[in-house]
């Protein structure tokens, strides 16, 4: 079973408080941790599963600058057994479309039994690449993946609908599934393991090796232009209790107790 | 301009509340932009679904055919990429839901068509769409132009818009037309629904929730809130990625892929707010917030917010919750 795994490199922003970069079309990035989207985590961690269970060959593909390298080392420290970053600064703009389109370049040219994708990606939330990616392979795709059953040519998935309900779907392979969180629990990775990763080869390729042209990718390759990126405007705000640890905690008492709450 | 085309999302008989958010919005912009609105529904046995959304939109195309028992993506393509190409709309609108993420990417890359996913604002200058999303989950807004087509396709986020009925029934025409489907869907087949096992704890009848997110860190954390919410008397509840950590069960899921709540309050801890969450706990009476993150999105829908370390703040919380219970002598 061989299976390529799509993954993005995406700031780590749960915790952090944003600010929006001088040119307002970005946020300030300065200070961010980047890591592996997590839902590419959960998919990462599906496709060695299956793998380790299956036999055949896991490759982990990116696309971003050299930074990015980090997340492909972390998908071969995990299990991945190869690993393809595409760069070029001519990428630079490129929108879930115009990204589909540089998977497809290279994706065409390697054997693979199943594509996973993330869901969605931490920071653009878009929900696109992997359904467009199947269409331009011609190979059915399933979105919102909780649960994989493998049987000879064909697969039986559950994928997520709303309030905790989950639709059974039959799809004949290979397909593109997009992961959705909690499918499994995505391993650490041992020290033996980021060793043995350092020293594999990761494989670069740019623009003129894909077959695309400049048209192809960036922004006029691209179905959305981003104008300005923005703090969004609140409906209410909380009001906000403040002064040390004990006060606040009084006040809360307070406002509990008002309320018949305690 | 044109037609505009909004896409009625079903399942198990019942018309799904995205699809009337949708079509309100669609009436004020077929209004502003003087289109026309035509609402499509697909599926089997589905005539009288057709009606009520007759309310609604001008023209109903509906296409019925058993071979389309559950939701399948590529059933849809095939019919909507013959009606698109046949009525060439100038936009195309469907729900950021589970079935809208399925199909309209593939949709749209098929027919060529500009998409813009999970939409939360749409705007038409002349034939120019703006649209605005969100990012990071929810924390920052953006707004992008969609590259000028003849066709745009939008999927709009649920609860964006409110539901307005009209006051005046579109008392909308209902065109049947024959399935184009000449074969089962080979590739891919829907099986069968899956129900969410049910869980010990109701936590939709309870008073007071407190509520745990991603904040917390570490499972072995978790008593740091389990605590409070016992000094309180109210359930231990949870935002998604607790559950997708197997930190807490399924059961104590709040949110659009968990339960809906309404208690007398809310204690959100270390819960930044996306809207999947927002959307299953906003209307609890009180809501009080705790997070690291001044513009955590939460404190957008909180009563009350304090910005502080929850390791610090909520073991503060409990004790003196506790001593305020105490009886005094």
């Amino acid at each position: 079973m061989d299976i390529i795994v799509c993954v993005k490199h995406v700031p780590e922003t749960t915790d952090a408080e944003l600010k929006i970069d001088p040119s307002g079309k970005s946020i300030e990035t300065a200070g961010l941790v980047f890591d592996i989207n997590e839902w590419d985590d959960y998919a990462l961690e599906e496709a060695v599963r299956i793998k380790e269970k299956e036999g055949g060959k896991v490759t982990a593909i990116t696309i971003g600058p050299k930074d990015s390298e980090s997340t492909l080392r972390k998908c071969l420290a995990r299990g991945a057994d190869a690993a393809i970053r595409l760069t070029d600064p001519r990428f630079e703009g490129s929108d879930a479309y115009a990204i589909a389109k540089i998977l497809h370049s290279i994706i065409k040219t390697l054997h693979y039994d199943l594509i996973f994708t993330g869901m969605q990606a931490a920071d653009d939330g878009n929900a696109v690449v992997g359904p467009v990616l199947a269409e331009m392979l011609g190979i059915p795709h399933v979105t919102l993946v909780k649960k994989i059953e493998l049987s000879t040519g064909t697969a039986k998935v559950n994928r997520e609908l709303e309030g905790g309900l989950e639709e059974q779907i039959e799809v004949k392979l290979p397909s593109l599934f997009s992961i959705q969180t909690g499918i499994n629990e995505p391993r650490y990775v041992s020290i033996m393991g980021i060793r043995k990763a350092m020293q594999k080869e990761i494989k670069v390729v740019s623009l003129v090796d894909t077959g695309l042209t400049e048209n192809d990718v960036g922004l006029a390759g691209s179905w959305i232009n981003i104008e300005s990126v923005y703090m969004p405007q609140v409906e209410k705000q909380a009001v906000f209790l403040k002064g040390t640890d004990d006060e606040i905690a009084t006040k809360i008492a307070e406002i509990l107790k008002s309320r018949g709450l305690i | 301009m044109g037609k505009i085309f909004v896409l009625a999302e079903h399942r198990q008989g019942q018309i799904r509340d995205i699809t009337y958010e949708i079509l309100t919005k669609a009436r004020e912009l077929a209004e502003t932009t003087n289109s026309e609105l035509t609402a499509i529904i697909l599926g089997k046995d589905i005539k009288e679904q057709a009606k009520n959304l007759s309310e609604y939109a001008k023209t109903v195309l509906l296409v019925q055919d058993a071979k389309m028992e559950g939701f399948n993506s590529e059933a849809y393509k095939k019919i909507l990429s013959k009606l698109i190409t046949e009525h060439k709309p100038s936009l195309v609108m469907m729900g950021h839901t589970s079935y809208g993420i399925e199909l309209a990417p593939r949709l749209a890359a098929a027919l060529n068509i500009p998409l813009a996913t999970d939409c939360v604002g749409l705007d038409f200058k002349g034939d120019a769409l703006t649209v605005t999303r969100q990012l990071y989950g929810g924390k920052v807004n953006v707004k992008a132009t969609v590259c000028k087509a003849q066709t745009y396709m939008v999927t709009i986020r649920q609860a964006t818009f409110t539901v307005q009925k009209p006051a005046q029934p579109a008392n909308g025409e209902i065109i049947e037309i024959p399935s184009p489907l000449k074969e089962e869907i080979a590739e891919k087949r829907f099986i069968q629904y899956v129900l969410p096992t049910i869980g010990g704890v109701d936590i939709t009848s309870a008073e007071k929730l407190v509520s745990v997110g991603r904040g917390i860190k570490d499972v072995v954390n978790i008593p740091v809130v389990e605590e409070l919410a016992k000094a309180l008397g109210a359930i231990l509840v949870c935002s998604r990625p607790i559950v997708d950590k197997g930190w807490l069960s399924s059961d104590r899921q709040v949110g659009t892929s968990g339960k809906t709540v309404k208690p007398k309050l809310y204690l959100a801890i270390g819960i930044s707010g996306a809207f999947q969450h927002v959307l299953g706990m906003k209307n609890s009476d009180l809501i009080i917030a705790i997070n690291k993150d001044p513009n955590a999105p939460i404190f957008g829908f909180a009563d009350y917010g304090v910005v502080q370390d929850l390791f610090k703040i909520v073991p503060a919380i409990k004790d003196k919750i506790i001593e305020t219970k105490k009886p005094k002598l």
